[in-house]
């Protein structure tokens, strides 16, 4: 019999509606992979009866001749970040552990409705602010990648989707959730070798998504290949009324729609982006990436996006100054975390139970956000930051009157090890240079695995779309798919 | 621009945060290698350019005035929206005296 766990979203989905193999089946063998990976820690929590109960479900439909979901029969990974109902939700922080949602995040609920199931909540950068996975308080995850010079150093998997990106890479879960605030999605997909997709900003609700920066959040699928991503997008977009910036669009049948044939679309190359200390390597595979299209029938125009350099600091204002507000909630009140210290009155309180709740980089974006916001420092800080993101946004409108999508690397370099930018937050924010624009400008954008560096490491290159135009996003993705033929997978060690 | 342990402290304390002397030592160099580098921001000519407000343009809806209208965040859930504070009593949320 197939080793089940090899199989992508389509693939399972579809065995399961032809009878090859059972719902149960698939859970059983995913399940058992999460459980042999607790090296990995990918998972804070594992929910393998939510996973089989879901299997359970769709066998019984399918038995009864029901019709069955876009998702039917696919146990996923579900970052931490999205309230789960009954299960623990922690954004990796110790000031959620133990809250227990009573509700069902948007996003997950519309997976389960499309007969997903869950193995577990994965893993992530503590409030999702981090690159490398190092500040979750449950632990690094680490990449089951490794370079081939034999030094078995262990890599950082992205971040901060780095449980999801882990979990795919590594055979733990066909597909997961990410979410994506300035790269989160991307720069993790790129550095294991798998692929994922950030929507158009509004594309899928945000109700239910512990907040990090509310006018940059968004969900999006991370699976092993672009037609998974377009089915798993197509379950997790929609309109939501309970989020006031959700698109009321219908959702397009990306998947049904997918087309590798590039002719007569344009490509746009940024000389922006070619920026100095980008590696070697990646700078090759670009080029790749240019020469596959072209033979897809595009034709390649270069291109300017002339704020391209600021876009990186007036993320570092903007994001934490919307962290500062949204984690203002946590206050030892209402749920989560609370230090009481003996004789301690409110203010006490609130002080001591976010001192011990948030880790460092929480607490240094939350005292970076809320000195951009205070009086004397807003125009100068904020205000101006939020005039550069017009000025980057404007930049991308113009370059779209020469191009129907962009082509860029999604990171300057392959996975680094763990440790080895921890000790400089600004070393850290600069892996995110260029997925951080298309953030600020609110563009579906994604990274497609396209070969591996002289060390055996996997490569990401990077699309931006129009807004609203995920499929164009996908074609050209699909494109570049079919002409990298990436196969290389890690060695399991774990 | 950049801060000084002092003003970092007021920060702190602003955002709730306790912060042992060591650790305000230790944010002061952090924060400041991350001002001097958005400092930057102040190379571009913004004149004329408004902040951005809406990334993507979109109208704010109203919700039906109606009670309930969506009960996942209408009324009547009070013992759901309690059941993670760490002292609800009596159907409230407890929190230390703050009558001086």
């Amino acid at each position: 019999m197939t080793d089940l766990t090899k199989l992508g979203v389509a693939a399972i989905r579809n065995g399961v509606a032809a009878g090859e193999f059972t719902a149960r089946e698939v859970a059983e063998a995913f399940n058992a992979n999460v459980a042999a990976a607790a090296a990995l820690n990918a998972f804070i929590v594992t929910t393998p009866d939510h996973a089989l109960a879901a299997a359970d479900k769709v066998d019984t439909d399918r038995a009864a001749g029901r019709p069955l979901g876009g998702m039917a029969g696919v146990p996923i990974g579900m970052k931490d970040l999205f309230a789960t109902q009954g299960v623990q939700t922690t954004a990796a922080s110790h000031i959620l552990e133990g809250f227990i949602p009573q509700y069902e995040s948007t996003v997950s609920g519309k997976l389960w409705a499309a007969g997903a199931g869950m193995l577990g909540k994965l893993n992530l950068d503590q409030f999702a602010m981090g690159s490398s996975n190092e500040t979750s308080y449950f632990g690094n995850v680490i990449s089951p990648w490794r370079r081939s010079d034999g030094g078995n150093a262990a890599l950082a998997p992205g971040g901060s989707s780095g449980g999801s990106s882990t979990a795919v890479s590594a055979w733990l879960a066909p597909a997961a959730t990410g979410t994506d605030t300035g790269g989160s999605i991307r720069q993790p997909a790129a550095f294991t070798g798998i692929t994922g997709v950030k929507p158009t900003y509004g594309r899928c609700s945000r109700w239910g998504i512990v907040a990090f920066a509310s006018s940059l959040d968004q969900a999006g699928p991370m699976a092993r290949d672009v037609t998974d991503c377009a089915i798993m997008l197509g379950a997790m977009a929609g309109f939501d009324p309970k989020d006031s910036t959700s698109l009321d669009l219908p959702v397009p049948d990306w998947a049904g729609s997918l087309n590798a044939d590039m002719r007569g679309k344009k490509i746009g190359i940024p000389r922006e982006y070619r920026m100095e200390g980008t590696d070697a390597d990646i700078l090759k595979s670009w080029d790749d990436g240019i020469a596959w299209l072209k033979d897809a029938g595009a034709e390649v125009v270069d291109i300017s996006l002339p704020h391209t350099k600021y876009a990186l600091p007036a993320y570092y204002i903007i994001a934490p100054a919307e962290a500062s507000s949204n984690l203002a909630r946590y206050d030892g009140v209402r749920y989560g975390l609370r230090d009481l210290p003996e004789g301690a009155g409110l203010q006490d309180m609130y002080a001591a139970t976010r001192s011990d709740g948030f880790g460092d980089e929480v607490k240094r974006r939350i005292l970076i956000g809320t000195y951009v916001l205070s009086a004397g420092f807003y125009d100068a800080y904020y205000n101006q930051a939020q005039r550069i993101r017009t000025l980057i946004s404007r930049d991308f409108e113009n370059a779209f009157k020469d191009c129907d999508v962009i082509l860029a690397p999604t990171t300057p370099t392959a996975a680094f090890a763990l440790g080895e930018k921890s000790d400089d937050p600004l070393a850290m924010y600069l892996n995110d240079v260029f997925a951080v624009p298309a953030s600020l400008a609110g563009l579906p954008a994604m990274s497609v695995p396209c070969g591996v560096n002289s060390q055996g490491l996997p490569l990401g290159l990077q699309i931006i779309g129009k807004a609203f135009d995920e499929q164009g996003v996908l074609n050209a993705g699909l494109a570049i798919e079919k002409r990298a033929g990436f196969i290389a997978t890690p060695e399991k060690w774990w | 621009m950049s801060v000084d342990k002092q003003t970092v402290a007021k920060i702190a304390s602003l955002a709730r945060i306790n912060m042992s002397d060591d650790a305000l030592e230790r944010m002061v160099p952090e924060l400041n290698n991350i001002l001097a580098w958005v400092d930057q921001l102040g190379e571009v000519d913004c004149t004329g350019v408004e902040p951005m407000t809406a990334v993507i343009p979109n109208t704010l809806r109203l919700r039906d005035d109606v009670v309930d209208a969506d009960p996942l965040t209408g009324g009547g859930i009070r013992d759901k929206v309690l059941a993670n504070a760490p002292a609800a009593e009596h159907g409230f949320f407890g929190v230390p005296k703050v009558i001086e």
